[in-house]
């Protein structure tokens, strides 16, 4: 079962900033197919990383998430960005295969 | 898991050619990276007959529940290897450790995105530079941003950033634009869109994110164009990595050969869509169908004479 949590405007802050685990946070849209691709992915990460990061999906469609994303300075998706005590500590962009984006996530939580 | 026919693709193509293999009951499985593959991306198509104006992704996933309707099931997944067993059926091995038989294959991988092959392009992906407008264009929202590219792909990316943009630059080495001249009419009576012809992209600029590139030859006496975002839409090319392991024979650019069945050079194997030479290189999503189909009823005919020689020894 994905353990991947849709954030918003309202549970940004508490989901993401004040986490106490490493958040990763996938800003997507329904229209990005590399976005789509990386859906199984990202459910699979969050079962074998459970406990170690929490990953959220922020969907940029949303008119009230769009000043999120430009805070962030989203200009390409699928964007993700790992924070740790609520600082972007790294940023994957476009999709990536799922042993390297583990191992990737690995090193820096 | 053992089917006659495995599909590994899931655009138009692909998904065509499931449609008719199994109306004629082929136990076929589709494989597929991207469901819908570059149609995906296509934010508005307006020449498949029956659909006046319709979104790529939209279309595709008709396709998609069309294909599903009559059972087949779509995996996505990547292939990362194919053998041949002993008694001549092809293994596939999936990205996800994943193993599947098949009597035949049908390749319908499609196409991927060609890049400038620019210093620092990697770095500003993501920062400025985009190869999907359908997936980026909201991003850039009254801001000015620039395509490069002068055929069909680059003009509906340009006419489709000029509804969120305040400013689109299109770049194009030519001096024409070319692809359907309905697109190139709206581009050209378009007070937002500039394009600049017979011109190419130099070189990308900018710190911490794209600001600005420099063109090979002066625009309005300027050689650098100071941009928020840059589309890159400069066609596309076959992957070839299967077709290496497959060893099918390609034309000079590398699309895969096949003959009018669709069929490639190695027994069992066809292939349809982008990734052929066919259709004159024509490559539509129309055309993608037709192969997928063409494909899937020669795929029909020799498991039939299999089975019925099978039957007669």
């Amino acid at each position: 079962m994905s353990k991947i949590i849709e954030v918003t405007n309202s549970n940004f802050e508490l989901e993401v900033l004040k986490s106490d685990l490493p958040v990763l946070v996938d800003f997507w849209a329904p229209w990005c197919q590399p976005c789509l691709m990386m859906v199984p992915t990202l459910n699979e990460l969050s079962e074998e990383l459970d406990g170690k990061l929490k990953i959220c999906k922020l969907n940029t469609e949303i008119p009230e998430h769009q000043q999120l994303a430009i805070q962030y300075q989203i200009q390409s998706i699928p964007n993700m960005k790992l924070f740790k005590n609520g600082q972007i500590v790294k940023e994957f962009i476009g999709l990536r295969p799922k042993d390297i984006f583990k191992s990737e996530l690995e090193s820096v939580i | 898991m053992q089917y006659d026919l495995i599909i590994i693709g899931a655009g138009p193509a692909g998904l065509t050619a499931s449609i008719y293999a199994s109306r004629y009951k082929v136990n076929n499985l589709v494989i597929g990276e991207a469901l819908g593959g570059l149609v995906f991306e296509a934010h508005k198509i307006c020449n498949f007959p029956s659909e006046q104006e319709v979104k790529g992704m939209d279309l595709v996933t008709k396709m998609r529940q069309h294909a599903e309707s009559l059972g087949v099931q779509i995996v996505v997944d990547k292939i990362i290897g194919i053998d041949k067993t002993k008694n001549n059926k092809f293994k596939l091995t999936t990205q996800n450790k994943k193993e599947f038989f098949a009597e035949t294959i049908l390749l319908a991988t499609g196409t991927k995105h060609r890049k400038l092959d620019l210093p620092d392009e990697d770095k500003f992906t993501g920062h400025g530079v985009s190869y999907c407008a359908t997936c980026d264009a909201m991003f850039y929202r009254d801001k000015t941003v620039a395509v490069i590219g002068g055929s069909d792909s680059a003009n509906t990316a340009t006419l489709y950033l000029a509804e969120i943009a305040k400013k689109v630059y299109q770049i194009y080495r030519r001096d024409k634009l070319r692809g359907e001249i309905l697109w190139i009419e709206q581009i050209l009576k378009n007070p937002k869109i500039e394009v600049i012809y017979n011109t190419q992209v130099k070189s990308l600029k900018g710190s911490e994110k794209l600001e600005k590139i420099i063109l090979d030859q002066p625009y309005q006496g300027k050689q650098e164009l100071i941009i928020d975002g840059l589309f890159v839409e400069i066609g596309t090319f076959p992957q070839k990595v299967l077709i290496k392991e497959l060893k099918l024979e390609t034309d000079k650019k590398n699309y895969i050969k096949v003959n009018q069945e669709q069929k490639t050079n190695q027994k069992s194997i066809w292939a349809a869509g982008d990734i052929t030479n066919s259709s004159n290189n024509f490559h539509q999503v129309i055309t993608a169908c037709s192969e997928g189909a063409i494909a899937a009823e020669s795929i029909f005919k020799f498991l039939q004479e299999k089975k019925e020689i099978r039957a007669s020894k």
